[in-house]
């Protein structure tokens, strides 16, 4: 077939881009290696907007073993013990097949764990939605939820945390960022590469179908009307089939038998065989007729670009394939022998002996970088010059406190959490509800905590500012569970990068959340970046989500956010301010998507880690909670009763602290690296002492006790009523259409 | 006490059981590939829960035709012990060693939480150490709990004493809004006629440790034990 300038735009890939793959071969490709090309090319797989950017982050560390490049990062907790960790958007094919694209968003993160060697433990996910009043919104939550759960139960893997929210500017573009946690001794580890010539390639798991053929290239567009013509695009879910793969995956490495080992995820057979070949400075040669298919006829160019889910590639050590295929039986999974490594550099495919493709393997995986124009939005100066004073302070506190914890971005996610199985394994210490989940290493005394977090918000109102809260944020999480934050990985969800403002946006971020990570010393292990996060209506608020884990050498040490026994004195540690910038109460209360963003002090954050590491670990406090969207008055209420979801009573407390400045503002506005913690009376002297060592800013703003919530010259509420409204609301408004 | 937990494909609840009858019971364990047929000589069969063959067709379904169901069969016609929990009470009535069958839970929805349940029959290897009417609390994990059986297949279910366990509130109460899946009764968990074959939605091997919450579960290990 001749390659016309309109099949080359068909295939996403731009004339100068088709001019180097001709300069690279020295030749015209055909059909098939244009396919090949352009999807090892799109955005989705090679980064070509955001590489130059991504390349500043801090990725090193001490406890870092496995930082970007490979299927995911790899931390060092001690003890032989390693935790491996990554989180993945799959964001376009939520948007238009929800059930779906959210499955296979799980099945494809866990993929990228166990293909590690490691066993995961756990899933995390953020998600973003449209408003629920809008059905569609109501839609695609039904999906994603039922997609996600129906995958991580089947394969016993909890999901035990997340966070979900809800603005117009998803409406188009609902977020499906899908987190995984394992764990695995340091031996154990092993990668993604292909060494030794001769060595055989093994193709493993599901049979390969015309499903999801140009997934990637799909997801590096923007969402349109005719985004629903490309359903074919999302790949099926099968979890059964993955649950297999992960045993029999996991049994061949024990067992070690394979020199390396790469899952098809986007861009399928490509991509891994490319890429372990380029990683180990090898070549590869296959023979997709040799590949087992589900459907008839399928040509090369469709094997290789289809993205048929719960496959493998590895290398087998030289001797090993009889073994590796007898543990494959053993599953009952597919198992064929479709090539070998070389030495040419080269990827070679061949079909029926008839040779299809031929290219350096290294071009593949060395797709353009590009630098792309920015351009301040204008819009940030207006956000600028927002003036609170506009704002009249209200007078009904108690009704305004109710709104906001009855509002879907706040309210309890026991819906949503309830759907998935957060407790197999018999790891999970700390159940959804609280600040971070925290799981146990059953083979050490050890605790993995772990959050994930983000606020398009903040982000939108001021990009830098926005992504250092958003790494500080989820740090805190972790922080307050008693865990010293080691790590992180991230998501960075985007409109068009090709467009000035938004790549201002994303630069910016980037920044900011660079900034953070060096400030707080936590490395940046991998991540995924996903563009094109737009249709007609816009792009999506600029919307990093970072997934960060911590350690907690005596699990039995954790702490969870709910106050605990009447009689416990509340501190709150960080400044009491009236600012109401970009304030979920601002937006829910007074419609306005606006002002200035808070900002946050990094080295306070570190100090204020080490000083909640410090309390955890002498046993001093009886909670901690970070204030978050809807400010102090949301916290506070959130310790009176999120215990109830685990059993526990709920318990009402008394305000009373010195502030000054608007009442709205103390009550609702978000300043940042603030927590509330509670403890024994008797333990105050050492506490006081401990929090100014480390020069922090408290004060002691009540007790706990009663069965109301009593905010003096504000609130008065029975905590019964108000957890009434936190737990139902979201069920409530998923069911109604969003009325509450 | 030697237990022989069956693992299936899908099977996801096989090491929870490992760990809390190995670990924390201190009793000894085999696992029991489905393909085999040697149960390895145990006193209590273990059918765990989780997705056995990924659900397909129906819940446990496909599982009652592995290799090992005869073996487990032969096993409990001879009076051995035999507890399915979750997926396996579901395998156990597929293959009709219990009677009635699991339906989609009343609102369609998977659900994960914690439950109370009544133990209405103590007069049951499994249930010996617990008190008459005394109220467990463990967690559920599962879309397909809601127990059905005709009129008359309850009749016979209830004169002899084989309904052992009811979802009830925090003071042993049978209500509906303690019901978690729309179970006929309340039903959670029911044995056979000779009281040796025991199927039941929640888990108890998840509450086995103080650390994880409760530790009602291991009630149960223990009657098992002391039979």
């Amino acid at each position: 077939m001749k390659i016309t300038p309109q099949l080359i735009q068909d295939h996403g890939l731009k004339p100068d881009e088709y001019e180097r793959i001709v300069q690279i071969l020295g030749r015209e490709p055909n059909l098939t290696e244009l396919g090949v090309y352009s999807v090892m090319w799109s955005e989705h797989c090679g980064y070509k907007h955001s590489r130059a950017l991504l390349k500043k982050l801090p990725t090193q560390g001490k406890k870092v073993l496995q930082g970007p490049g490979e299927n995911a990062g790899i931390l060092d907790v001690g003890n032989g013990w390693a935790v491996v960790f990554k989180i993945e958007s799959h964001n376009h094919p939520s948007a238009v097949e929800p059930y779906q694209g959210a499955a296979t968003g799980v099945g494809g993160i866990l993929r990228d764990i166990f293909t590690m060697g490691a066993r995961p433990i756990a899933i995390l996910n953020a998600l973003r939605f449209g408003p629920l009043s809008n059905l569609k919104s109501r839609q695609l939550l039904t999906g994603v939820i039922r997609g996600i759960a129906d995958y991580g139960n089947c394969m016993g893997i909890p999901t035990v945390a997340g966070e979900v929210s809800f603005d117009d500017s998803y409406l188009d573009n609902c977020l499906v960022n899908a987190m995984c946690v394992g764990v695995i001794r340091h031996d154990k580890i092993i990668k993604g590469v292909a060494s030794g010539v001769e060595n055989s390639v093994i193709y493993i798991g599901a049979t390969t179908g015309r499903d999801g053929i140009h997934g990637a290239t799909f997801a590096s567009t923007e969402i349109s009307e005719k985004s629903q013509e490309k359903r074919s695009a999302v790949q099926v879910a099968d979890p059964f089939m993955e649950k297999l793969l992960m045993e029999a995956t996991l049994e061949l490495i024990e067992k070690n038998l394979l020199i390396g080992i790469q899952d098809m995820g986007a861009a399928g057979l490509t991509c891994s065989t490319c890429e372990m070949a380029s990683r180990g400075n090898m070549g590869i040669e296959i023979d997709v007729s040799k590949v087992p298919l589900r459907e008839l006829k399928m040509n090369p160019y469709e094997i290789l670009l289809s993205e048929s889910q719960e496959r493998m590639l590895l290398v087998a050590k030289p001797g090993c394939e009889a073994e590796i295929h007898s543990i494959l039986k053993k599953w009952d999974l597919n198992a064929a022998t479709i090539g070998k490594v070389t030495e040419t550099g080269l990827m070679v495919v061949k079909h029926e002996g008839e040779k299809v493709v031929e290219v350096p393997a290294q071009s593949l995986t060395d797709p353009p970088m590009y630098h792309p124009q920015k351009l301040e939005p204008a819009f940030l100066a207006e956000y600028r010059s927002f003036r609170e004073s506009s704002i009249p302070v209200p007078t009904n506190f108690n009704q305004i406190l109710l709104r906001l914890l009855a509002d879907p971005t706040i309210a309890s996610k026991q819906f949503i959490y309830q759907q998935y199985d957060h407790m197999v394994q018999t790891n999970t210490i700390v159940l959804p509800g609280s600040d971070a989940a925290v799981l146990r290493i059953k083979e050490t005394n050890q605790g993995l905590a772990m959050s994930v977090d983000g606020n398009g918000i903040y982000c939108l109102l001021n990009p830098y500012e926005g992504g250092k809260i958003a790494v500080a944020e989820a740090a805190r999480n972790v922080a307050c569970s008693g865990a010293v934050p080691i790590g992180l990985t991230n998501c960075l969800n985007f409109g068009n990068p090709e467009k000035p403002e938004v790549f201002y946006m994303f630069e910016k971020v980037v920044e900011g959340m660079s900034d953070a990570s060096v400030a707080l010393e936590i490395p940046i292990t991998g991540g995924n970046v996903s563009f094109y996060n737009e249709s007609q209506l816009g792009p999506i608020d600029p919307t990093p989500i970072i997934g960060v884990i911590g350690v907690l050498d005596d699990v039995s040490k954790h702490v969870t956010q709910w106050f605990k026994k009447s009689g416990d004195l509340i501190y709150l540690i960080g400044e009491v301010n009236d600012l109401i910038g970009g304030s979920r109460y601002l937006q829910v209360v007074h419609g306005k998507k606006t002002g200035i963003c808070p900002t946050i002090d990094l080295k306070n954050a570190k100090l204020l880690y080490q000083c909640l590491n410090e309390l955890a670990n002498k046993r001093l406090i009886q909670s901690a909670h970070d204030c978050s969207e809807g400010g102090l008055a949301v916290a506070i209420s959130e310790c009176c009763f999120t215990g109830i979801a685990c059993g526990k009573p709920l318990i009402g407390a008394k305000i009373n602290m010195a502030w000054h400045g608007r009442m709205d503002g103390i009550l609702f506005g978000e300043s940042q690296s603030r927590v509330l913690i509670s403890f024994s009376p008797q333990e105050k002297k050492l506490v006081d002492q401990i929090l100014s060592t480390y020069g922090m800013t408290f004060q002691q703003i009540g007790v706990v006790g009663g069965s109301q919530l009593l905010i003096e010259q504000a609130v008065q509420i029975d905590v019964e009523y108000i957890a009434e409204q936190f737990f139902s609301s979201l069920e409530h408004q998923v069911n109604s259409g969003g009325k509450a | 006490m030697r237990f022989s937990i069956i693992v299936f494909p899908g099977s996801n609840c096989d090491h929870d059981c490992e760990y809390a009858i190995r670990q924390v019971l201190k009793n000894p364990v085999e696992m029991i590939w489905h393909k085999n047929t040697d149960l390895k000589n145990p006193d209590c069969v273990v059918i765990p829960g989780g997705f056995s063959y990924g659900d397909y067709l129906r819940t446990g379904a496909i599982a009652r035709f592995s290799p090992i169901m005869e073996s487990i069969f032969n096993f409990a016609n001879k009076g051995g012990l035999v507890i399915g929990i979750c997926n396996g009470f579901q395998i156990l009535c597929e293959a009709q060693f219990l009677p009635g069958v699991l339906l989609k839970n009343k609102n369609l929805r998977f659900v994960c939480r914690n439950t109370y349940v009544r133990v209405d029959e103590v007069d049951t290897p499994f249930t010996n150490q617990c008190k008459n009417s005394s109220v467990l609390s463990m967690p559920i994990a599962h879309g397909e709990g809601n127990f059905f059986i005709d009129e008359e297949g309850l009749k016979k279910l209830e004169d002899q004493h084989q309904i052992i366990m009811r979802y009830c509130n925090s003071k042993g109460q049978i209500t509906d809004e303690s019901n978690p899946n729309g179970s006929l009764k309340n039903i959670a968990g029911i044995c056979n006629q000779a009281r040796n074959i025991f199927g039941l939605m929640p888990h108890p091997e998840r509450v086995c440790e103080k650390e994880l919450g409760g530790i009602d579960g291991q009630l149960i290990w223990q009657s098992i034990s002391n039979s």
